[in-house]
């Protein structure tokens, strides 16, 4: 192989069908629509029918999953209007209290609270972080991380919503199906929503201003009013995965903050490959069963999924979702050089 | 009044410690070390493991500890940093991603608690005025001047010195003057754990070592490096004692329990104000706002 390696070299090609495909304007054959179609409904199909096979622990799991993927497709969202957080648990814990505190003290149910919460929560979040949209690249990232980690002392030192030791006893969800089809209808429509979002003009806009922000500015475009938007739209997805698993533990406290929400879903995005939304989901589906598989390890996990990362950024940067793309999309031969 | 004063600046130099390892090495490679806080923690747990494994001296066991904490700095850079050098995004992950693997890995170990304990070097305290010190305080104090002015000749008078801050203030310009940007980039993060051992063992002692305070040390670090302006050393020693004296202030007059206030006010405040920090002077606007 080494010598081919220097007389040859290897290329990639469309498939054809891919190119026939990527123009089709009317029902040309059955192979073509469904290569078209296939990869996007499968997957839908498949999360509908999981929460029907698993019961019990592995529902929970599944549950557990989608809400990661709640995250990080917030978390890509925003990395994809070039705000990079290194804080999905500021979002996670601002909704987990909003709906922790509307059910501890007023006694709304849950079909009140997680709406209000989502949406009170996007609104503070956006107005919280509006300062510091002028900031880019890792002096964002800075903020975000701090920010959540004070919270946490703040909640702690201050006493307030139940200090150190939380809110509990809130209501569950009356039925088991509710949560697991609530939280997997609510990742699939985030993740071909904001699929959407990227592909219309509003998207266009966002993806230009993480290129090139001078050009956008120039364009006549107030970039940070559209980087508070495209943070109240992360943050509300991010709200709602908090106040969702608020009601699922029936418990809110300082720990809603914690480190955990901010690094899982980093490392799902970077593990599915980041800037697609479809490997941000790959990568929590992944991830999150095997990181219940390795319960037994407790505080081991966090370092695991570290490492995890490293050697994604690393030795894997462009993620599990591209690179099965690729191979869907395209063939690779060798070609002579020269 | 006095001891407001007394332990306003200590509390600063405190501060000061902790942002110094981290502020330098950002200056210098343009490396945000976010594994800092678990470079600190380890640094102490190095030197503890080896005086109370080992029963060497404090000495050889402080030495040893700085040396090798530092070579960890220079492994982080020389074997993972280097492969995605110039895309600072995933520069932040790696190192955010080693340093709590770091500190998870500690706690995971179980460090916490009394057991852990580096000494103090001098035992007893002193009454300046109507306020009682203890020397251990004094101590910090002393060495942060004495570390103060080691750095700033370091960087002003000696050729390595020199070669740091051609490097930050423009890469390519030092390359053509022969000067190899990833060994210097690599070196500076060592010098940046160096001192993060360092100042573990000086600070260590007056707490308890625990895998938590190396998260305290990494947002205290951020805090003070953002108020201050990521590259200037001066506006780092500056936002420490803004926020020491803020913090030692909010504590005497409102509470202990609000001075976490403090950094997070003085972030909002300071990004409201001028975004780049109190003294950040490269790379002023373009790269940041």
């Amino acid at each position: 192989m080494a010598e081919a390696g220097l007389r040859y070299r290897k290329e990639r090609l469309d498939r054809g069908i891919k190119a026939r495909s990527d123009t089709i304007y009317v029902i040309s054959s059955y192979r073509e629509i469904l290569y078209l179609v296939l990869p996007r409904v499968l997957p839908v199909i498949g999360l509908l029918v999981l929460p029907l096979v698993l019961r019990g622990y592995w529902g929970k799991v599944l549950v557990y999953a989608c809400i990661f993927g709640l995250l990080a497709l917030s978390w890509d969202f925003l990395a994809s209007c070039g705000m990079f957080s290194l804080g999905q648990a500021l979002f996670f814990g601002v909704g987990s209290f909003f709906a922790g505190a509307l059910n501890h003290y007023f006694h709304w149910p849950p079909i009140l609270t997680l709406p209000i919460a989502t949406l009170a929560g996007g609104v503070f979040c956006a107005a919280l972080l509006a300062p510091v949209v002028r900031l880019k690249g890792i002096y964002f990232a800075m903020i975000t991380l701090v920010v959540p980690l004070l919270f946490t002392r703040l909640v702690v030192a201050t006493g307030v919503w139940g200090g150190s030791h939380g809110l509990s006893n809130l209501a569950p969800f009356t039925n088991e199906w509710i949560p697991i089809y609530l939280a997997v209808v609510a990742m699939l429509v985030v993740l071909f929503g904001f699929r959407r979002i990227m592909n219309e003009d509003y998207g266009l806009v966002l993806g230009a201003i993480r290129d090139d922000d001078r050009a956008v500015m120039s364009a006549g475009i107030n970039i940070y009013w559209r980087k508070i938007q495209a943070l109240f739209i992360a943050a509300v997805v991010g709200c709602f995965a908090g106040a969702f698993m608020t009601h699922q533990y029936q418990f809110v406290g300082p720990s809603v903050f914690a480190l955990d929400y901010s690094i899982l879903p980093l490392t799902a995005a970077a593990l599915g490959g980041a800037g697609t939304f479809a490997g941000a989901v790959l990568g929590s589906l992944a991830l999150v069963p095997l990181s219940e598989a390795m319960r037994a390890l407790a505080g081991l996990r966090i370092t695991f999924y570290c490492i995890v990362l490293i050697i994604c950024i690393i030795g894997l940067p462009e993620g599990i979702f591209h690179y099965i793309q690729r191979k869907y999309q395209q063939f690779e031969r060798l070609t002579e050089i020269g | 009044m006095l001891s407001l004063l007394i332990y306003g600046t200590i509390q600063s130099v405190i501060l000061a410690f902790y942002a110094l390892g981290f502020s330098l090495a950002y200056g210098i490679s343009g490396v945000a070390n976010f594994a800092h806080g678990g470079l600190f923690i380890l640094g102490g747990f190095i030197a503890w493991s080896f005086m109370n494994y080992f029963h060497l001296p404090w000495f050889l066991s402080v030495a040893i500890s700085v040396v090798l904490t530092g070579m960890i700095g220079f492994v982080l850079y020389w074997g993972l940093l280097l492969r995605i050098r110039g895309i600072p995004l995933a520069e932040v992950v790696v190192t955010f991603a080693a340093g709590i693997a770091i500190l998870e890995f500690l706690a995971w170990k179980g460090l916490y608690g009394f057991y852990y304990n580096l000494p103090v070097f001098v035992k007893g305290g002193i009454e300046i005025g109507s306020v009682a010190v203890d020397y251990q305080r004094l101590i910090v104090l002393g060495t942060g001047a004495v570390l103060a002015a080691f750095l700033w000749v370091f960087v002003h008078h000696t050729k390595i010195g020199l070669a740091f801050r051609g490097i930050a203030q423009n890469e390519r310009t030092a390359l053509s003057l022969g000067i190899e940007s990833d060994w210097i980039g690599a070196l500076s993060l060592a010098l940046g754990s160096a001192l993060a051992a360092v100042s573990a063992i000086m600070i260590l002692p007056m707490g308890v070592m625990e895998a938590t305070v190396g998260y305290e040390v990494l947002i205290y670090a951020v805090a003070v490096a953002i108020v201050g302006g990521l590259e200037s050393i001066l506006g780092m020693v500056v936002a420490s004692f803004i926020i020491g004296f803020g913090q030692i202030a909010v504590a005497r007059y409102v509470g202990s329990s609000w001075m976490v206030i403090v950094p997070l006010a003085a972030i909002a405040f300071i990004l409201a104000i001028r975004p780049s920090g109190l003294l950040g002077k490269f790379k002023e606007l373009e790269e940041r706002v």
